[in-house]
């Protein structure tokens, strides 16, 4: 399903991924661990093509991602669901209008629509909020719609990046027994995560990746020394978006600039 | 086609309520430039309009005729001059009939016409040209009759009047032009304004696999109907403004110059016709260029 061959991917000062080389089947569900900065990242902006590998290549669904053509980006991404640790849900659309945006985009009719998001809303459960908007709903719930409108086309991947990242344990819990759930009916997922109690209950295989190599690929446990609680974690990250900043020597004024550039690449 | 019309409506509606402030802002600074440019349309369309009317009055020739002509010789002038090209008509004027005219053109002081004795003012045919154009061949035709004793017509300062009047249409389409541009530049602001504050949804409608025309659609449609918008509160302003001004000088303008002003019906319906073709191309014009730098990929 994904095949990574020899990627090399370097930004201007550190690496990014450095000659990785992995396979992820069709149905598997893999949970990609490593401390900040390592490369889970770039990994996952490698298969949404947000940004472009150096060298090697990457296979989705048979389909030579580093090959595709601006013009082919969206069709291309509309076969993968995604899902972020901040939800990136649509704030000024109600929960049913986000998961029938992601429908409207693949010219679905108005009748599917109305058939097909309440299906999905409750199979997430949240059909009682479909009227209302991302803001009035809690973290997990905002979790559930991303979720809903990542698999209401039924993707053959789901990219999951950071799910629980900003969601308490129980909520986080509730969220993985969904995405299992949604592995059953035979989607392929892939999920960047932190946290070790997770990925030690469900007991699917971990890849590594350390300073922007796969340094483990089994079946299993997280692996490293210490599992980054929640806040441990946000610091993290705000200490690797500090860094990037750094790097990309621009002032405050310019980030939102400067990730619409990035993510334009 | 026909749904993604629809569909692509029915969002730019649903987004202009949603971001009430920003299309507000937008309707606002669009109206503003509306207004100006209908300022100088009116006074533009009243100018042409009272050339034309001028024009009108001066499309005569008056033929004066020597004293002692003959009854006979007045009928086979005005009917030799009825065969010529571009006159419409032919008018006979007596001598009391030109003192008449006169005392009524001076009005209050008329009542000095009345010491004069003896009538000194000839009788004249008139003769009424369709074009100016023609108006110097025919005056030279008229010469050649015997009887006439002087021809009177006014070419030189209508020439000189639709000079005048060509020279502030062409001042006031330079300005109207300049007023364009600016109006262009502070409205596609506004809306990246509003595009940029839409940026991160942007991003994200990407994830989601939308094309660029998908993203752009709605966003198009909202530019168009706040430009359609900003029309038609600039023509119903203008209309009141321009309504009110008639009521309150029309009656004396039309004393003055001897000429009505426009009418609000007429101005208004040419008007909303122009606002709405440039309302409508600015927002979308604005909303496409604004755009591009989020979408470019």
């Amino acid at each position: 399903m994904i095949r990574f061959e020899h990627v090399t991917k370097t930004y201007k000062t550190n690496v990014g991924l450095d000659d990785v080389s992995v396979h992820i089947k069709k149905g598997d569900f893999v949970f990609l661990v490593g401390p900040s900065g390592a490369g889970k990242s770039t990994f996952i902006k490698l298969i949404l093509k947000e940004i472009n590998a150096d060298k090697g290549s990457i296979l989705v669904d048979a389909q030579e991602v580093t090959r595709l053509s601006n013009r082919e980006i969206p069709q291309y991404r509309r076969k993968l669901g995604t899902v972020f640790q901040d939800f990136r849900l649509l704030p000024k659309k109600t929960v049913f209008e986000n998961v029938a945006f992601a429908m409207e985009v693949v010219h679905k009719t108005p009748r599917q629509i109305r058939k097909q998001v309440p299906q999905i809303l409750s199979l997430v459960g949240i059909s009682d909020k479909a009227h209302k908007y991302p803001e009035e709903l809690s973290a997990g719930e905002q979790q559930r719609v991303a979720i809903a409108r990542a698999i209401v086309n039924n993707p053959t991947v789901l990219i999951a990046d950071e799910p629980t990242g900003n969601l308490d344990p129980d909520t986080a819990w509730e969220i993985m027994d969904l995405l299992e759930q949604i592995n059953l009916r035979g989607t392929t997922i892939v999920m960047v995560t932190h946290a070790k109690d997770i990925v030690d209950r469900m007991k699917k295989r971990v890849i590594a990746i350390e300073a922007g190599r796969v340094v483990r690929d089994e079946q299993g446990a997280y692996g490293f020394e210490q599992a980054a609680p929640v806040r441990k974690e946000e610091t993290a990250r705000k200490e690797e978006t500090a860094r990037k900043e750094e790097t990309a020597v621009q002032p405050e004024a310019g980030k939102e600039e400067n990730d619409a550039a990035k993510s334009d690449v | 086609m026909l749904r993604s019309l629809t569909y692509n409506i029915k969002q730019g509606f649903t987004q202009i309520f949603r971001n009430r402030g920003m299309s507000l802002a937008s309707i606002f600074s669009i109206t503003a430039m509306l207004l100006i440019l209908g300022l100088f349309f009116v006074i533009m369309v009243n100018v042409n309009m009272f050339t034309e009317a001028v024009k009108q009055d001066y499309d005569q020739i008056e033929v004066f005729l020597k004293d002692d002509t003959s009854q006979e010789e007045i009928m086979n002038i005005m009917s030799r001059m009825k065969t010529c090209d571009g006159v419409t008509e032919v008018e006979y004027r007596t001598k009391d009939e030109a003192l008449e005219i006169m005392k009524q053109r001076w009005g209050e002081s008329g009542y000095l016409l009345d010491t004069l004795g003896n009538n000194p003012l000839p009788s004249s045919i008139l003769i009424t040209v369709d074009s100016l154009d023609n108006a110097g061949k025919v005056a030279e035709y008229a010469g050649s009759f015997e009887n006439v004793e002087d021809i009177q017509y006014y070419q030189e300062t209508v020439e000189k009047l639709t000079d005048i009047t060509n020279f502030l249409q062409i001042a006031a389409l330079i300005i109207m032009g300049f007023l364009v541009v600016v109006s262009v530049v502070v409205v596609s602001n506004t809306v990246k304004l509003t595009v940029f504050a839409r940026a991160k949804e942007i991003r994200i409608m990407k994830y989601i696999g939308a094309t660029n025309w998908f993203i752009r659609g709605p966003f198009l449609a909202e530019g168009i109907l706040i430009g359609m918008l900003a029309s038609i509160v600039a023509t119903g302003l203008i209309a009141l403004i321009y309504g009110k001004i008639v009521e309150l000088i029309g009656a004396q303008v039309l004393a003055i110059v001897s000429c009505p002003l426009i009418s609000v019906s007429y101005l208004t319906t040419n008007m909303v016709i122009i606002f709405l073709a440039l309302g409508m191309s600015i927002g979308a014009w604005g909303s496409i260029v604004s755009m591009r730098r989020f979408l470019d990929t």
